[in-house]
C-alpha cells in the first residue's frame, strides 16, 4: 500500500460535458464594462476635484501679488495743515485734503500740465483711494513728518493692477475696457522707472473689508473666525467628551438613551442652517446677545460640532477593548478612576482626530453665520468675541457676490487661503491618527 | 463513467482509481509567510478525500488552491502544479470562472444568499446559462434539492427566504446549490463544524451519496468524520502533507508517527 | 464688586479649599494614607466641590433673577399715567429709564438738580455727556433712573456678600465632614458623573431649543398668515420685509420653495448616485489597496471642501461653461446664438451639488458594501460567478437596505444645502419644468429673509421660521427613516 503515485494509475480524461459552454466570453464582457464604469466613475470624480481646484488657483493665486506705485510724496505744511492749527485742533490732521499730496506726487512723476485737470484725474486714478487714510495714518502716528518729502508705497487702483498682471485685454476698444491707453503707458513708464512693481501682498492677509478690492483683505475676518474657532473648541471638546462618556460606559440601555442616541445621529444630519435660525431665535431674540458677534457663531457652531464629536469619541471609546477596563477593574479601580485614568487616555487620538475634522468643518461653515448677522461689513478687528466680526467664509461669500472682477481674484485668493488651513487641519488629523493608530 | 462502472471502481483497491486532480509540489505564501511546503497530493476521482490535522495546518489553504479562492485574498501567492484532469488551473489560459463552474465549493459556515431557496439554488445555473427555458431550470432545482436530500423539506416553500431555514438545512442548501452547477469536483471545507450531531448525520450520509456522481475533498477536524465518510485521508502537520493513505489503513496502522499521535489525540 | 471679580475670589477660595481639605485628610489619617477610605485628591476635591459649586449655582440663579425684579420693581414705580397706558407704553418707558440711569453717572448733582426742577433738558443735558435718549424723556425718568441704579447697587453687593457667604460656609461644611472612613471619592463622583449626565443632555436641549424656536415663532407667522396659505399657495411674493411695513401683506406660497429645492436635490441625486455607486463598488470589489488607499481620501477631498467653495466654483466656473456651451450648441444646431441654459439655473446648482455629493454616496455605500460579509462573496465566486455577477446578483441585493438608507441620508443632505443654490440657483420663485432656468429653494429664502435689518414682528421675517421648520421636518423625517434602516441593516450582518 506505499505505491502512492505508481506510474500505473491512470490520471482521469476530462469528461466531454465539462466542456459546456458557459458564456465565457460574453461574461467577460459584461465583466471588463462592469469594471470600467466603475473606473470612469472615480475618474469623474477625481477630474471633478480637479477642475475645482485649478479652477480656484488659476483664478486666485494672483492675489497674493499686488501692484504698488512708490511716490516721493511731500508733506506739505499749506496742503495739510495751512492754517497751522494742529496743536490746538487734533481733528486737522484727521480731515486734511491728503489725497491732493498724491495728486502733487504724481504730477511731478509724470511730469504733467497740473491744469490739465481731465487728464490729472486718469493720472489720479491710478492710485487706490486708501491712499488718504494710509498718509493720514502716516502723519496722525507721525506730525513731525510735515513739511518732509518721503517715499511712500501706495496700493496702485484695482484695475491698474489687473493691467499689471496682464489679465486685461488691451487689444479691445479703448471705450470698452475701465484702463485707458494713457494710463497704461503711464504704468509702463511708472515700471520702466521702477515706482511701479508687483510685490508680495500682505494686505489680504492684514486688510478688513473694503469696497476697493485692492483694500479688502480677509484678516479681520480670520480674527473672527480665530474667535469662533476657540469657542468651539473650548465648548465643544469638553462637552462632547463628557456627553460620550456618560452615554457609552455610564448611561442605562433604555427608551430615553436610545431617544438620546437616535436625536444625536439626527443633530448630525441636521441641515446647518436651521441651526442659524436655532441662534437667531435662542441667542439673539431671546437672551439678547450682540448680533453679528463672534460669539454667537462660536456657541452657534458648538451646537452643530456636538454631535460630530460626541459619534467620534464614542467610536473611539467603543474601539477601546473591554479588557482593559475589566484589568482595572480587577485592581480596584472604581469605574470613574477606570475610564479616567486608562480609557479615555487609549481613545483620545481618535476623539482629537474627530475634533479637528469637526472644526475643520465649522471653519468652512457658511450659511448659519449668515442668519446671525455675520454678514457685516467690518472694517476694523473685533477685540473681543462680542465685537461685531465677520469669518472667512462669509468673506468669501460677500466678495463672490461683487460684480467687480478684481473680487473675483480676492475670492479665489481667499479660498485658497481657507484650503490651506482645512489642508493643515486636515493633515493634523491625519498624522495624529497614523502616530498613535493602535490596533488589538 | 457508467454506473456499473463506478461500482466496479469502488470494489477494486483505491489505488487503480484515475487522479482526478493531481497537486505536485504546491507552496502557498501569505506575503512573507509560506503557508503550505511543497505539498504532493493526488486526488482520485468519485472518492471523498478527507483532508485533517490540527488547526493551521494548511488543510483548508491547500483546499482552497484546488478552485483557486485564494485567488480572492490580498498578496496570496501559488506555487507548485495543480491539474484537473489533464488541465493546469494556475495555467494562463485557464479561466477561473470556468473553473470553479467545474470545481466546486462548500463552506464552513452555511452562507445562503440572502434571497429564497429557488433562487438560491438555480443562481449557478442561471449565471452559467445552464437552463434555457423556465421549465428546465425548474428541474435542476428540484434535482439538485433532491441529491441534496432537501427537497421533501422544502418543496411547499421553495420562495421563502434560505436563510429561514435551521443550521443543517441552511448548509444542505448550500450543497444543493454547488451541486446545481453540476460541477465534477465538490471542495467542502468543515462543512459540518456549524451544526449539532443529528444535522451532521444528515450531511454526511449525504456526502456518502454524493460520491457517485462527484469526487469530493472535504476538511474536517474531526477524526470520526473522516473515517465515517471518506476512502483516502490525507494528513497535514505545520504546512506539510504528512502522510496520504486509505482511510481504513490509516485509522489502523498508520505510517508515520505523527499520524498515530494525532489519531490517538496526543497533539490537536 | 464686578461679577468677574467675584469669580476670581471664588477660585480663589476654591484653591484653598483643595489644600485645605487634602491637609485635613493628611492630618487625620496620621500619616498612613492606606488608612484613608479615599486618597487625599479626593477630600481635596471634595472640598472644592462644596466651596464652589453651590456659590457659582447662586450666583447664576441671582444674575438671572435679579433684572426680571428690579424691572418689576421699577415698573410698578412708574406713574399711574404711564401705567394706563398698556404694556408696550410702559416697555418703552422702561428702556428709556435704563438709558437715563446709564447716563446718570456722568451728570452732577447740579445737573440732576437742574433736570428735577425743569430749567434743563433731561435729553439734551444728557446728549451732551455722550448718552443718547430715544424719545423726550420726562421727569419722573430721573427719579425712577435712580432708583433702578440704586437697586442694582444693592443688589450687587447683596449678591457679592450672599455668594461669598455661601462659599466659605460650603468649604466649612465639607471640611467637617472630612474623616478617615469618609467617602469622599464616591461624593467626587457622583458629582463627575451629574456634570457628565448634564452634559449628554445638551444634545437633548439643542433639538427641543431647535423645536420649541421654530414652533413660536412660526406660531407667530401663522398668526398672520394662515397656514393653508402658506402650505398649498402657490405664490412667492412676500414684498418688503422693512421695519415699519408690517401692514403690507405679500403671498407666502410655500410650493415653488419646496418644488424648486426637490427639483435641484433630484438632479443633483441623478448625478451623485450613479458616480458615486460605481465609485463605491469599484473601492470595495476590484481597486488594489494602493489605489484604494489614495483614491478614497482623494474623493473624501470633496467632502472636506467648504460648501462656500462649490457656490463660487457654479457661480464663476460651472455656471458661465453651462452657459457658453449652450450658445454653442443651439448656435450649431439651429444657427441661432442663444443661449438655453441660465448661469444660474437648476443644472447648475444640480450638478454642483451633486460633485458635492459623490464623496457622500462612495464612502456611505463603501462602508456598506464592505459590510456585507466575506462569506457571501465567497460562496457566490465558489459557485463560479464573476466579480460583477457577484456583485449585481448577491452583494447589491443584500446590500440594498443599507445604500437606501444611505441614499436618503444623502438626499436630506440636498435638500438642506444652502450655499451652493444660494449662489448658483437663483432667486426667483417659479414653478416650472425646466431643468435650464433658474429656480430657487427654502434654503435660499430662509437666507434672503433674515438677512439685512430684522423686524421680529413682520411676517416677511417670521415666515423664515416657518420655511425653517419645514426643512427641519424634512430632513428629520428622511435622516430617521435613514438611520433606521441602515441601524437595521447592520444588525442583520453583526
Amino acid at each position: 500500500m506505499t505505491e502512492i503515485a505508481s506510474p500505473t494509475v491512470k490520471v482521469s480524461t476530462r469528461p466531454a460535458e465539462s466542456r459546456r459552454d458557459i458564456g465565457i466570453k460574453r461574461r467577460y464582457a459584461a465583466e471588463r464594462r462592469f469594471r470600467f464604469y466603475g473606473i470612469i466613475a472615480i475618474v469623474i470624480g477625481l477630474f471633478f476635484l480637479a477642475v475645482l481646484l485649478w479652477s480656484v488657483v488659476s483664478k486666485g493665486y494672483t492675489a497674493f501679488l499686488q501692484t504698488t506705485i512708490t511716490l516721493p510724496i511731500e508733506f506739505s505744511e499749506k496742503v495739510i495743515d495751512p492754517k497751522n492749527e494742529r496743536a490746538t485742533d487734533p481733528k486737522q490732521l484727521m480731515s486734511a485734503n491728503y489725497p491732493l499730496l498724491v495728486r502733487e506726487a504724481l504730477v511731478k512723476q509724470l511730469g504733467l500740465d497740473p491744469k490739465e485737470r481731465p487728464l490729472v484725474k486718469q493720472a489720479t486714478d491710478m492710485v487706490s483711494a486708501s491712499a488718504r487714510t494710509q498718509l493720514r495714518d502716516i502723519v496722525v502716528a507721525d506730525p513731525s513728518v510735515i513739511g518732509k518729502t518721503i517715499p511712500v508705497t501706495l496700493l496702485a487702483e484695482a484695475n491698474i493692477d489687473s493691467a499689471f498682471k496682464g489679465q486685461i485685454d488691451l487689444k479691445v476698444d479703448e471705450s470698452k475696457r475701465k484702463v485707458k491707453d494713457q494710463q497704461v503707458a503711464w504704468m509702463n513708464q511708472l515700471a520702466d522707472a521702477g515706482a511701479l512693481k508687483k510685490s508680495f501682498n500682505t494686505g489680504i492677509f492684514t486688510f478688513g473689508a473694503s469696497s476697493r478690492p485692492e483694500a479688502a483683505g480677509v484678516g479681520v475676518a480670520l480674527i473672527g473666525s480665530l474667535y469662533m474657532m476657540l469657542i468651539v473648541l473650548v465648548l465643544s471638546l469638553p462637552i462632547g467628551v463628557a456627553a460620550s462618556i456618560y452615554l457609552e460606559e455610564f448611561a442605562p440601555k433604555n427608551r430615553l438613551t436610545d431617544l438620546i442616541e437616535v436625536n444625536i445621529n439626527n443633530l448630525a444630519a441636521v441641515p446647518s442652517i436651521v441651526y442659524g435660525l436655532l441662534g437667531l431665535a435662542v441667542f439673539i431674540n431671546f437672551a439678547g446677545l450682540p448680533r453679528s458677534a463672534a460669539l454667537i457663531g462660536g456657541l452657534v457652531l458648538t451646537l452643530m460640532t456636538l454631535p460630530t464629536i460626541i459619534i467620534a469619541t464614542r467610536a473611539a471609546l467603543k474601539a477601546v477593548p473591554p479588557s482593559i477596563r475589566a484589568a482595572a477593574l480587577g485592581l480596584g479601580a472604581s469605574k470613574m478612576q477606570t475610564i479616567f485614568h486608562h480609557v479615555l487616555p487609549l481613545a483620545m487620538p481618535g476623539i482629537l482626530t474627530g475634533t479637528i475634522i469637526g472644526l475643520a468643518h465649522a471653519l468652512g461653515e457658511t450659511a448659519p453665520l449668515l442668519l446671525i448677522g455675520m454678514v457685516a461689513f467690518v472694517v476694523d478687528y473685533p477685540g473681543s468675541p462680542l465685537e461685531p466680526s465677520t469669518a472667512l467664509p462669509v468673506q468669501i461669500y460677500m466678495w463672490a457676490n461683487e460684480a467687480e472682477r478684481a473680487f473675483v481674484e480676492r475670492t479665489s485668493g481667499a479660498i485658497i487661503i481657507l484650503l490651506i488651513f482645512l489642508v493643515f487641519m486636515n493633515l493634523g488629523a491625519i498624522l495624529l491618527r497614523r502616530r498613535f493608530e493602535r490596533r488589538w | 463513467m457508467s454506473e456499473a462502472a463506478v461500482e466496479k471502481a469502488l470494489d477494486q483497491k483505491m489505488n487503480t482509481v484515475p487522479y482526478k486532480m493531481i497537486g505536485k509540489d504546491v507552496s502557498v505564501y501569505y506575503g512573507e509567510k509560506r503557508a503550505l511546503f511543497d505539498v504532493n497530493l493526488n486526488i482520485r476521482e468519485n472518492t471523498v478525500t478527507a483532508l485533517i490535522g490540527p488547526s493551521g495546518c494548511g488543510k483548508s489553504t491547500f483546499l482552497r488552491t484546488l478552485n483557486r479562492m485564494n485567488d480572492t485574498i490580498e498578496n496570496c501567492r501559488v506555487s507548485g502544479k495543480i491539474t484537473l484532469d489533464e488541465d493546469d488551473i494556475y495555467d494562463p489560459s485557464i479561466d477561473v470562472v470556468e473553473l470553479r463552474a467545474r470545481v466546486g465549493m462548500v463552506f464552513q459556515k452555511p452562507n445562503p444568499f440572502p434571497k429564497s431557496i429557488y433562487d438560491n439554488v438555480s443562481y449557478g445555473p442561471r449565471i452559467h446559462g445552464l437552463a434555457r427555458t423556465k421549465a428546465e431550470l425548474d428541474e435542476t432545482v428540484e434535482t439538485s434539492l433532491q441529491k441534496a436530500g432537501l427537497w421533501n423539506e422544502v418543496k411547499d416553500r421553495l420562495h421563502e427566504p434560505g436563510t429561514g431555514l435551521s443550521g443543517g438545512q441552511q448548509q444542505r442548501l448550500c450543497i444543493a446549490r454547488a451541486v446545481a452547477v453540476s460541477p465534477e469536483v465538490i471542495l467542502m471545507d468543515e462543512p459540518c463544524s456549524a451544526l449539532d450531531p443529528i444535522a451532521t448525520a444528515k450531511v454526511e450520509e449525504l456526502i456518502h451519496e454524493l460520491r457517485a456522481n462527484f469526487t469530493i475533498v472535504i476538511v474536517t477536524h474531526s477524526m470520526q468524520q473522516a473515517a465515517r465518510v471518506s476512502q483516502r485521508t490525507a494528513m497535514f502537520h505545520l504546512g506539510n502533507l504528512v502522510e496520504e493513505n486509505d482511510t481504513d489503513k490509516m485509522f489502523t496502522n498508520p505510517d508515520d508517527q505523527r499520524t498515530q499521535d494525532y489519531i490517538m489525540g496526543r497533539f490537536g | 464688586m464686578s461679577t468677574s471679580l467675584l469669580l476670581l475670589i471664588i477660585v480663589v477660595i476654591g484653591f484653598i479649599a483643595f489644600f485645605a481639605g487634602r491637609a485635613r485628610s493628611f492630618a487625620q489619617s496620621g500619616g498612613k494614607l492606606a488608612n484613608l477610605h479615599s486618597l487625599p485628591g479626593y477630600h481635596g476635591s471634595y472640598v472644592v466641590i462644596w466651596a464652589t459649586l453651590p456659590a457659582v449655582l447662586v450666583l447664576a440663579a441671582w444674575l438671572i433673577a435679579s433684572p426680571f425684579y428690579i424691572d418689576s420693581a421699577v415698573r410698578s414705580a412708574l406713574p399711574d399715567s404711564v401705567q394706563s397706558q398698556g404694556a408696550a407704553t410702559v416697555q418703552l418707558a422702561l428702556g428709556q429709564v435704563k438709558s437715563v440711569a446709564l447716563g446718570l453717572d456722568r451728570l452732577s448733582a447740579a445737573d440732576i438738580a437742574a433736570i428735577e426742577n425743569g430749567s434743563a433738558n433731561l435729553r439734551e443735558t444728557l446728549a451732551a455727556k455722550g448718552v443718547a435718549l430715544a424719545g423726550e424723556g420726562e421727569h419722573y425718568m430721573v427719579a425712577a433712573a435712580q432708583q433702578f441704579n440704586s437697586m442694582r447697587l444693592y443688589s450687587r453687593w447683596l449678591m457679592s456678600a450672599v455668594v461669598l457667604i455661601v462659599s466659605v460656609a460650603g468649604g466649612f461644611y465639607a471640611i467637617r465632614n472630612i474623616a478617615i472612613r469618609f467617602r469622599a471619592r464616591n461624593q467626587v463622583e457622583r458629582v463627575i458623573l451629574a456634570s457628565l449626565i448634564v452634559a449628554s443632555s445638551i444634545a437633548i436641549l439643542t433639538t427641543i431649543g431647535i423645536i420649541g424656536s421654530m414652533l413660536s415663532e412660526a406660531g407667530r407667522f401663522f398668526s398672520m398668515v394662515s397656514p393653508t396659505e402658506f402650505f398649498f399657495g402657490t405664490v412667492w411674493d412676500p414684498r418688503f420685509a422693512a421695519a415699519g411695513n408690517e401692514g403690507a401683506s405679500g403671498q407666502f406660497g410655500l410650493l415653488p420653495l419646496l418644488g424648486g429645492t426637490i427639483y435641484i436635490a433630484f438632479v443633483a441625486m441623478l448625478f451623485a448616485v450613479p458616480i458615486g455607486l460605481f465609485a463605491a463598488i469599484y473601492m470595495a470589489e476590484y481597486a488594489s489597496p494602493r489605489l484604494r488607499s489614495t483614491a478614497k481620501p482623494l474623493l473624501e477631498v470633496l467632502a472636506g471642501i467648504p460648501t462656500i467653495v462649490y457656490g463660487f466654483f457654479a457661480l464663476v466656473t460651472v455656471g458661465p461653461f453651462l452657459r457658453d456651451i449652450s450658445t454653442q450648441l443651439n448656435g450649431l444646431i439651429t444657427g441661432n446664438y442663444q443661449n438655453f441654459i441660465q448661469a444660474q439655473s437648476v443644472v447648475t446648482a444640480g450638478i454642483v451639488m451633486g460633485i458635492m455629493l459623490i464623496p457622500f454616496v462612495s464612502s456611505l455605500s463603501d462602508d456598506i458594501i464592505t459590510q456585507v460579509p466575506r462569506a457571501l462573496r465567497d460562496g457566490s465566486l465558489g459557485l463560479g460567478a464573476t466579480r460583477s455577477e457577484t456583485v449585481k446578483k448577491v452583494i447589491l441585493p443584500a446590500a440594498l437596505p443599507g445604500i437606501v438608507g444611505a441614499l436618503l441620508l444623502t438626499a436630506s443632505r440636498a435638500v438642506g444645502e444652502t450655499m451652493i443654490v444660494v449662489l448658483a440657483a437663483g432667486v426667483a420663485a417659479r414653478m416650472q419644468l425646466n431643468p435650464f432656468e433658474p429656480m430657487t429653494t427654502v434654503t435660499v429664502k430662509i437666507v434672503h429673509q433674515l438677512t439685512g435689518d430684522l423686524e421680529f414682528t413682520s411676517p416677511q421675517t417670521l415666515v423664515a421660521f416657518a420655511l425653517g421648520i419645514t426643512l427641519f421636518v424634512i430632513t428629520l423625517c428622511l435622516n430617521i427613516y435613514a438611520l433606521y434602516i441602515v441601524r437595521k441593516y447592520r444588525e442583520q450582518y453583526e
